[in-house]
């Protein structure tokens, strides 16, 4: 009798491990996902200080007649420093120069986009918000913490006294970060962007679609309806089945070595991390399409045949029409992990500092992951949240992409 | 304007396809003749004939840009000694130009202080360069587009003057047609001799300047050693004795695989089993989607959370009980991966294990066995090695796996086989060869390639013993 209630316990025991299991995976997905929604979330904000600015014409080498080319080419920064001045009275060097560290290292170029819109504000005295620097910000986010002795802080305590009267005074605020989704890469974490990198990401996933979705669907046509099962199908089918399972670090030599080394392509572009993605998601869109060119049945190719279709009329009109749902899917799916794909794009130059939006697949680029990868090298405390914000974005584009091979197996693929 | 262009030759071969079609239609037919194709197929073949041709010419244009670039601006006219001059020069002087053709055509009135200076200390044939680099663009681009209305069109116009009613044409174009399913299969299996010989052509570079046994034996990694060679040079290998030593990255690849697959083999086979075997078909549906999200998610983010998470709370809890854990352990890398490898051994492990037939489970139940004595006894022997097979998919995939390794594992070669120290990985060290000047003549970039091809051997032996076990236990049951 003990020994059934023995082997019932194990039971027991044996199903709470297997629950565990379960339960443990299940939990890292949830925490994953909070740990970077938590970090991540305050990106999409920034801190601002309301300042009383007065357009003088003392510290400005232009006037409201000016063009707008003459006034995007006049410096600012003399007006910059008046702002500071008249806001904080009484200031010795020392002390500007610490308030001064509490705006945004591009407060001039503010100015300059406020007054390129209002001309009229010339001469006249306006109340602004104007961008709080990093440090700055993370301090009234919470993300620093203030009760550590003065020399390990980046904000002194001079310069949170001033914080704190101006949070009396209710002139700190928060804006919506517009920025974050226009500009490029920054030295400086408050105006630092992502949209540089998605259009990296952009042209380099739609050189990959150009290369591989044509070349992948081709080849498993040309392998499912046009060859005779035999030794050499055989070693292609091993081959590309021992492809779809090399590291992608591999495909970035081969992008480095064949295209940089050999073809002589430029160094940093998409075109060339777009092409070594492409090599990369070819087996993947080769054995999707394969599977759904064997899914179509063999009577619809007969009956094509019997009414005088010659083999290609049979494929193109009949058969590949038939498993192209199948192939999307598996198409998009690659595309997902390419767009995830970091270590390709180490290789193949993608990871530069790059501060301009690029105009195409020929300019110099970072991906969105190699531009995640490079924040969070970052030793910047601002480029913590800008790292997880960049996350929650890849993430939401990989969701999207998901979700929609899922709507597509769900709506059009043809179940035989 | 290249992209302009490759609109324009995408309109352009629309409309023969329909100045192709309608001439069909408008021969005069002599006697009963019918035309010898469909009437598409003159117009898919005047699309085929112009549209090829073309776009191989603007890949071309365009890939190589910057080499006629340089052809146009640096010729011997203007700099006559031009072909004497190395490399280094030549660059420093085509760097100059590009740098002069942003201001050269500025009215001087708007020229800061530095522009001018640059302009007066220029050569009048460096500032005709930069005058010709300034103009390149447009020159360029129009090109092209003539280019591009022009040949399109006289090829397309001189080819349908053949088109008649004898002229049969659906046999050329599906010819084409085999033609390029048949290159682009080749291509896919380019793919695969690109890798290897693009590994062991630069792998072969490296060896020149390593000794092979130096190299695989050695365990001393210090590749800052070959940093004082400048590119090309001859060196003797007795310098670079000591800095190219495999083994200590082999072990630390090995650590952090061992720690990832420590987490991912229990707990992914502990899922498999219970979604398998236990989990209603309601619970399944919704948990296994959840845990092959973990697979979906990019390992820049596993690096990320390693590093910047998981990194700190082990140091931490490592002083608070008196151990001394370092910020670049092997264990946190591992345990990040090990949290990645996860769906990759349940999946395959849980579509193993419910392929193992019914009649097992139900001779064992017969025979008085619980539930977890039939897994244990007779579904998991039974399963194993298509189990086996799934975990050695998942160390391949934990040996190639990169950004996890880079972020949150350690630059410095240290041999050890304690989890707690730091260790670095092969992939670590490919990418730390890579960053930086790349210079295919210098054993520094060099043994990216060398470690790259260790890597592909390494991961294609562990996946053809995979695939074979796999494959072999299917064929047992079907």
């Amino acid at each position: 009798m003990s020994n059934i209630k023995k082997r019932l316990k194990a039971e027991r025991r044996f199903k709470f491990y297997g629950q565990l299991g379960v339960f443990l995976s299940l939990l890292f997905v949830t925490l994953l996902m909070l740990k970077i929604f938590t970090t991540g979330s305050g990106a999409f904000f920034r801190t601002t200080i309301e300042a009383d600015v007065f357009f003088d014409p003392k510290f400005m080498q232009v006037d409201k007649n000016s063009s707008d080319k003459e006034i995007s080419r006049s410096s600012f920064e003399a007006l910059a420093d008046s702002v500071v001045n008249n806001n904080f009275k009484d200031l010795n060097e020392g002390q500007f120069i610490k308030v001064r560290e509490m705006f945004t290292r591009r407060f001039d170029y503010q100015l300059r986009d406020y007054f390129l819109d209002n001309k009229d504000d010339y001469k006249k005295t306006v109340k602004l918000k104007i961008t709080a620097s990093s440090d700055l910000d993370q301090i009234v986010k919470g993300n620093y913490p203030r009760n550590v002795p003065e020399e390990q802080r980046k904000i002194n305590d001079y310069q949170l006294s001033i914080l704190d009267e101006l949070n009396k005074q209710e002139r700190i605020g928060s804006t919506f970060n517009f920025w974050f989704f226009t500009n490029g890469d920054s030295r400086d974490p408050e105006t630092a962007g992502i949209w540089g990198a998605i259009m990296g990401s952009f042209y380099a996933l739609m050189v990959c679609l150009a290369f591989a979705f044509p070349i992948g669907l081709f080849a498993s046509v040309y392998l499912e309806e046009y060859t005779k099962p035999g030794k050499i199908t055989d070693l292609i089918e091993v081959n590309i089945n021992n492809l779809a399972a090399v590291p992608s670090i591999v495909f970035g030599l081969l992008g480095l070595g064949m295209l940089i080394g050999v073809f002589n392509m430029p160094f940093q572009v998409p075109l060339v991390g777009g092409l070594t993605l492409g090599f990369m998601t070819l087996p993947t869109i080769i054995i999707a399409c394969r599977s759904s060119l064997r899914a179509v049945p063999p009577s619809i190719r007969h009956g094509a045949l019997a009414l005088g279709a010659t083999k290609t009329q049979t494929t193109f009109h009949h058969v590949v029409p038939l498993a192209l749902p199948g192939t999307l899917t598996g198409t998009i799916i690659g595309m997902a992990q390419a767009l995830g794909e970091t270590a390709p794009l180490l290789m193949v130059g993608m990871v530069a500092f790059v501060m301009e939006i690029p105009g195409g697949p020929l300019d110099p680029a970072t991906g969105l992951p190699s531009q995640i990868y490079l924040w969070s090298e970052s030793a910047e405390r601002g480029f913590i949240e800008k790292t997880s914000a960049g996350i929650m974005l890849l993430l939401l584009f990989l969701i999207l992409m998901n979700l929609t091979a899922v709507l597509i197996r769900r709506k059009v693929e043809v179940k035989w | 304007m290249v992209y302009f262009a490759l609109l324009l030759l995408f309109i352009v071969s629309y409309s023969f396809y329909y100045f192709g079609k309608n001439r069909a239609l408008k021969i005069k037919f002599t006697g009963d003749q019918k035309l010898a194709s469909l009437p598409d197929y003159y117009g898919y073949f005047l699309v085929l004939v112009v549209f090829l041709p073309s776009l191989i010419i603007w890949f071309i244009l365009l890939l190589y840009k910057s080499n006629f670039q340089e052809l146009y601006v640096m010729s011997p006219t203007l700099f006559p000694d031009i072909a004497q001059w190395s490399d280094a020069k030549f660059g420093l002087i085509m760097n100059k130009i590009s740098n002069l053709a942003l201001i050269v055509n500025i009215p001087e009135a708007d020229l800061l202080k530095g522009q001018t200076s640059l302009l007066n200390m220029s050569s009048e044939s460096e500032l005709i360069a930069a005058k010709n680099l300034a103009s390149f663009d447009s020159i360029y681009g129009w090109s092209i587009v003539i280019v591009f209305i022009l040949l399109p069109v006289i090829l397309g116009l001189s080819i349908s003057r053949l088109i008649n009613q004898k002229l049969n044409v659906q046999p050329i174009v599906e010819k084409i047609i085999i033609n390029i399913i048949r290159f682009s299969s080749i291509v896919a299996i380019l793919v695969t001799f690109g890798i290897f010989f693009s590994l062991i052509f630069e792998a072969i570079k490296f060896f020149q300047y390593v000794n092979f046994a130096d190299f695989f034996f050695n365990t001393a990694w210090n590749p800052n050693r070959a940093w004082v060679i400048s590119s090309g040079e001859t060196v003797d290998p007795e310098i670079l004795k000591d800095a190219f030593g495999w083994v200590p990255l082999l072990t630390g690849t090995l650590l952090v695989g061992s720690v990832a697959m420590f987490v991912a083999i229990p707990l992914g086979l502990a899922s498999a089993i219970y979604l398998a075997e236990y989990a209603s078909s309601k619970v399944r549906d919704i948990a296994k989607p959840i845990i092959e999200i973990l697979a979906g998610i990019p390992t820049v983010v596993y690096g990320f959370f390693a590093a910047l998470t998981l990194a700190p709370i082990l140091k931490n809890f490592g002083d608070s009980i008196g151990i001394d854990i370092s910020a670049e352990s092997a264990l946190a890398a591992g345990l990040a991966m090990g949290v990645m490898i996860i769906p990759f051994v349940s999946s395959l492990s849980d579509d193993v294990i419910r392929s193992v037939p019914n009649s097992l489970r139900d001779g064992s139940y017969a025979l008085g066995a619980t539930k977890s004595e039939t897994i244990k006894k007779v579904v998991l022997p039974a399963a194993l090695p298509g189990i086996m097979g799934s975990f050695l998919l998942a160390v391949s995939r934990a040996i190639g796996e990169t950004m996890i390794v880079v972020m949150a594992a350690s630059l410095r070669a240290n041999l050890t086989f304690n989890p707690l120290e730091p260790a670095t990985t092969i992939t670590t060290q490919i990418v730390t060869a890579l960053i930086g000047d790349v210079e295919f003549e210098n054993p520094k970039t060099l043994v990216a390639f060398a470690l790259g091809l260790s890597l592909f051997v390494m991961t294609l032996i562990l996946n053809i013993i995979a695939i074979t076990i796999v494959r072999k236990y299917r064929e047992k049951y079907e």
